[in-house]
């Protein structure tokens, strides 16, 4: 007795149990929830990486250098996290209505690496925040490790809007030819079974 | 009927689609996504700068400094995102300007663009500047800025979704 030569990765059954579902069908091919959905989450980079940038660029020294960092952490950032839910909760309707396609989109996956990268640096940041924030929190130019921090938050999140925007497009899609690394790299042998 | 259409222009848009620019970006396969990726981070500073003005003359957000102040210090980020939209936009739309002669929502985000951009600088910058606006008029302001804008990045996204 030889086992199965083809052992779905637990990411893709469950994409393909997530594809099963009526309600992953109805709202792919509805013709107004999808778009109102995918449009919701594209506009709300205006509230959620938006206010978040306010405050990434007080921590810089770029603006509102006379204004506490914590006048803007306590105002903005709670409008920030309305943001994130609202991204997070359009972000997860997308992928439950194109559940096996996203899941081995090669963007997708570098876009979760990102955030995941994005959350470590947050968590970093306000460990380091519990830290000393008193001492530099009034200074229109914070320290170096603040700086860093606020430049990564920048930077990866802005990563996260440019792999998202890229899952849309089908260059790297398991159904081309692609080479070994992309094919590798987006699962694609568990997508299509021998 | 657009009014691409209605007037005529036709002839103009596909002149600007056949510019050496517009002809770059539609035989490449990268380059639209790729400055189409830079407008929508641009998107998200625009989005920022202007909220956090308008979310102030309503009475939301830094409330302990004035608006005058919340608008000085936004004011270089806006101009400045602004200004990558614009520097990403046109060169999108000279890449599918016969697309957009017949794209309705390409047409109300031009004109709430112009009455958006008008309206900043014309009136919602200038009751944030004064110092003894009152506080019906910065709300007001606030609130018409809020919508203009929201409009326009809504008939931008639109544009992908209709004709």
């Amino acid at each position: 007795m030889s086992a199965s030569p083809y052992e779905p990765s637990p990411l893709h059954a469950f994409a393909e149990w997530l594809d099963g579902q009526a309600w992953s069908t109805a709202l792919h091919e509805s013709l107004w929830v999808y778009p109102l959905v995918e449009s919701t989450h594209v506009l709300t980079v205006m509230l959620f990486v938006g206010m978040l940038a306010m405050v990434d660029l007080r921590m810089l020294g770029f603006a509102f250098r006379q204004t506490p960092v914590s006048e803007l952490t306590s105002r903005l950032l709670p409008w920030s996290v309305a943001g994130f839910v609202i991204m997070v909760t359009t972000g997860l309707l997308l992928f439950y209505a194109i559940p096996v396609r996203t899941a081995h989109s090669v963007w997708f996956r570098f876009k979760a690496m990102l955030l995941i990268a994005a959350a470590v640096n947050a968590w970093w940041f306000h460990r380091r925040v519990s830290r000393d924030r008193e001492r530099w929190d009034g200074q229109p130019q914070p320290p170096l490790g603040v700086r860093i921090a606020a430049a990564l938050s920048m930077g990866l999140w802005a990563g996260v809007i440019v792999a998202g925007r890229m899952i849309a497009y089908n260059w790297f899609d398991c159904e081309r030819p692609q080479s070994a690394f992309v094919a590798w790299a987006a699962g694609c042998a568990a997508e299509l079974p021998p | 009927m657009t009014w691409c259409e209605a007037f005529g222009w036709f002839e103009t848009y596909d002149r600007l689609e056949q510019t050496a620019i517009g002809n770059a970006i539609r035989e490449s396969l990268w380059l639209f996504p790729a400055i189409e990726a830079v407008h929508l981070l641009g998107l998200a500073v625009l989005g920022g700068s202007v909220l956090v003005v308008d979310l102030r003359l309503l009475g939301a957000g830094l409330t302990r400094l004035s608006n005058a102040a919340v608008l000085a210090n936004a004011r270089p980020w806006f101009l400045g995102s602004l200004a990558l939209m614009l520097a990403t936009g046109v060169p999108l739309f000279l890449s599918e300007a016969v697309k957009c002669c017949f794209n309705d929502s390409f047409e109300v985000k031009i004109a709430t663009l112009v009455l958006a951009v008008v309206f900043t600088f014309a009136v919602r910058n200038r009751v944030a500047a004064r110092g003894d606006a009152p506080a019906w008029l910065a709300k007001i302001a606030g609130g018409l800025s809020l919508a203009a804008w929201f409009t326009v990045a809504a008939a931008g996204r639109w544009i992908g979704f209709s004709g």
